[in-house]
């Protein structure tokens, strides 16, 4: 018997992994959650049938969102994750003892609820004191917040499903108006290789350029990701993601990664000229 | 509050019904339109949809016929008739300006007078125009924080009404764009005590007639006719609306008057959407609009938190010119963060990629209705939230007021149709405009035919053109030159 999970990256691409079983299949107030069991990639979370993150190849995503900002910023005590429901990121940050609280706010309750059952390597540490969930809307959220947060992680779906408000200028405003002074905003940028994935990421690298006096890209390799292919963005009121890195001071705390190092660090900086030429192209539209 | 008790099975919709059959028949069509489902042209049917292409047919037997309605078009105005808890209804298709103008046309002819309030939409007085008939103004209170205009007070009305008995009719706004209710009952029973008609403006008032804890419409207040624009609150498509009748009118004149000046090749896509809407708000309005109004609460407070703003509500009530507030509107006040609403609408359009439906000196008009989501709204809320943290300024040399007393000098109809010149707007204080001055949206004119130009209004119009208003109704574009009366 032969079962298989496909997503199409474009109407015209399309990626399928084998599966063994069906795990869990819930419709929830916001998606429909679903999670397999497969034979290359272990566990897949999707919403909505667009794969979220496997077992096999999650570390790649949550330590480059977590460990970029973390290794660049001295004092990061607050921090603010949107969506990440999977407790992925959460998990790496409470690996850092000088993080004081992370407050986590997903609108869906339902994800919380699968990957604690189904994804225990993702969720297993929500249950730290230093995490406070909110089922909320995250614009809703953060827009009380003024100064409040060190470190704000954007961890949401694409932007073309329930999660589209998180790319839009409005959000990215009051992501900087809940940040400190010296605060860094991290996020999910997409992919920019199929023409429709490029065109949202060049429309919040904009959004993000306008808002923020520091704004840089970085990349990571992410193989159940469209095109295998997968942005970040640093965003931030004063540290430079490469010059204000202090590796040496990161390096002390003796965290053991998978992929983030130091030198990657640098590295995932680096963009190859046709993504630069893309950025530049709306930075200069400013 | 209205009992949702119709005396017909309303989850039929005849047009829809015959159309469907239709599909199935595949009838082979030797007649207009031209593009034959459309065949003739593929690009079009591309972009509609062959669904769409498919059902813009032309009158036949099978689906009745919009000048002279005998069988299923027929049938679906008697279902929104009994839904609207009408008399009669007409389904129209030029939008509700075809059906405020019939309804103006209906009651008055040239010479007659008609009692209104001068924040009227553009249709109306266009209607003067055609029919010659004189209006007698009734200004409406003005809000002294808000600067927008309310509803007719009653006492107002009763003078207007002592002073032109022989007036044929009394026009109220039900609502007014920003959602403000006149006591139109106690407006129906002076009317009528005088022997007059009175007739409504609902473009903004679908939902009363479906929701719950609405103000009172215009049927069931008693007004003669009302025009219903189904197409904003009532979620069917552009251009189509509808003209309800009361006991009172003849619907067989009714109809003559709106076969004068409306299309003998009525859209079955308009017709179609009215007849789907009608039901839908038959069936599940009461729970459409009860969450439509959570919303706007939920909105409202939310807007207020952020300070600044003032999203305005059933607060204001005040038992005569602000006798109900229609709470789905989302108004917002936006003077006090040193911005005109226009600036808010062109910022939250601009930088934030959202529509809103209107903004004008002072305050913005967010437009809820059926379709709207949470997420939608907290990036409103949101955007509004940054708009103040980044551009709120003082508000010294603001404007405050959306309405200015008008003189009236002559009829709109004479007006419009007298020998004019054109001069430079700037050397036209203390003429006679000949024609209409406004911003659009909101559509109420701030100079309509016959109105003395004064510099009050000079003020005005350059404060909403710097403002960036989008400004319409004069021959010259620019609106630098202005015709009037020589």
């Amino acid at each position: 018997m032969e079962l298989w999970f496909s997503e199409f990256h474009t109407p015209d691409v399309k990626h399928s992994i084998r599966i063994n079983r069906h795990l869990y299949s819930k419709q929830s107030d916001y998606q429909r959650i679903d999670i397999f069991d497969t034979p290359e990639f272990g566990r897949v979370l999707t919403l909505d049938g667009n794969v979220m993150l496997t077992e096999r190849d999650e570390f790649i995503y949550d330590e480059m969102i977590t460990h970029v900002p973390m290794a660049v910023h001295p004092n990061i005590q607050d921090v603010l994750v949107i969506g990440a429901g999977d407790g992925g990121v959460v998990r790496e940050l409470t690996r850092y003892e000088k993080i004081v609280r992370i407050d986590l706010v997903e609108m869906d309750p339902m994800v919380l609820e699968a990957c604690r059952t189904y994804l225990p390597e993702n969720a297993c540490r929500l249950d730290d004191t230093r995490v406070h969930i909110y089922y909320d809307n995250a614009l809703r959220f953060i827009r009380r917040c003024t100064a409040k947060y060190d470190l704000i992680i954007v961890d949401t779906t694409d932007p073309f499903g329930p999660s589209e408000s998180n790319f839009t200028r409005e959000f990215y405003g009051i992501c900087y108006n809940a940040l400190r002074d010296d605060g860094i905003m991290v996020n999910q940028q997409g992919s920019p290789f199929y023409k429709h994935d490029a065109e949202a990421m060049q429309r919040s690298h904009m959004r993000i350029a306008s808002t923020f006096p520091v704004s840089r890209v970085y990349q990571a390799h992410i193989p159940t990701y469209a095109a295998g292919y997968w942005l970040f963005g640093f965003a931030s009121k004063q540290y430079h993601p490469i010059d204000d890195l202090d590796a040496k001071r990161w390096s002390s705390l003796h965290l053991k990664t998978q992929y983030y190092t130091t030198k990657l660090h640098v590295g995932a900086f680096y963009l190859p000229a046709f993504l630069e030429n893309m950025l530049r192209e709306v930075e200069q539209s400013q | 509050m209205r009992e949702t008790k119709f005396t017909i099975d309303q989850k039929r919709a005849p047009i829809y019904e015959a159309l469907q059959t239709f599909r199935q028949m595949r009838v082979v069509p030797f007649d207009v339109p031209g593009h034959k489902r459309g065949r003739g042209n593929p690009e079009l049917a591309d972009f509609l949809g062959e669904q769409c292409v498919g059902i813009d047919v032309n009158s036949m037997k099978p689906l009745d016929n919009l000048c002279h309605p005998i069988s299923v078009i027929r049938e679906a105005e008697i279902l929104a008739a009994d839904a609207f808890g009408a008399a009669h209804a007409f389904l129209m298709v030029g939008g509700t300006t075809s059906s405020v103008q019939s309804m103006v046309l209906s009651a008055c002819k040239r010479g007659d007078k008609i009692i209104l309030p001068r924040n009227v939409h553009r249709s109306v007085i266009n209607a003067l125009v055609l029919c010659g008939a004189i209006p007698v103004y009734v200004n409406p209170e003005v809000d002294q924080r808000l600067g927008i205009s309310l509803g007719m007070q009653r006492s107002q009305v009763a003078k207007a009404i002592r002073e032109n008995p022989d007036a044929v009719a009394v026009l109220v706004n039900n609502p007014t764009y920003y959602g403000i209710c006149s006591d139109i009952q106690s407006i129906v029973k002076m009317a009528h005590d005088a022997g007059m008609y009175c007739l409504a403006d609902e473009a903004h008032g679908t939902h009363f007639y479906f929701g719950e804890e609405m103000p009172v419409s215009a049927m069931k207040a008693g007004a003669d006719m009302s025009a219903v624009s189904m197409h904003k609150s009532g979620g069917s498509l552009t251009q189509s609306s509808f003209l309800l009748t009361g006991t009172n009118i003849s619907a067989g004149h009714v109809r003559q008057i709106i076969n004068l000046t409306q299309t003998t090749s009525g859209s079955y896509l308009l017709m179609s959407s009215l007849d789907i809407s009608r039901r839908n708000l038959a069936l599940r309005g009461k729970e459409v609009f009860s969450r439509v109004v959570r919303m706007a609460d939920y909105a409202r407070e939310e807007v207020n938190a952020i300070g600044g703003y003032y999203a305005f509500g059933k607060e204001l009530i005040n038992g005569d010119s602000i006798y109900d507030f229609d709470s789905t509107k989302l108004s917002i006040h936006t003077r006090d963060i040193g911005l005109a609403g226009i600036e808010v609408y062109d910022l939250l359009r601009d930088e934030y990629d959202i529509q809103i439906e209107f903004g004008d000196i002072g305050n913005i008009l967010a437009y809820l209705s059926i379709g709207d989501r949470r997420q939608e709204l907290e990036r409103l809320v949101s955007a509004l939230a940054e708009i103040r943290r980044r551009h709120q300024r003082g508000t010294s040399g603001l404007l405050s007021q959306e309405y200015i007393d008008p003189q009236v000098v002559t009829s709109p109809q004479e007006a419009f149709y007298a020998p004019k010149r054109s001069v430079p707007l700037k050397e036209s204080i203390g003429l006679v405009c000949s024609e209409f001055v406004m911003c659009y949206p909101p559509g109420i004119p701030i100079l309509a035919p016959g109105e003395r130009i004064t510099a009050e209004i000079l003020d005005y119009i350059e404060y909403a053109k710097a403002k960036g208003c989008s400004m319409t109704g004069p021959e010259d574009p620019e609106i630098l030159y202005i015709n009037v009366l020589q």
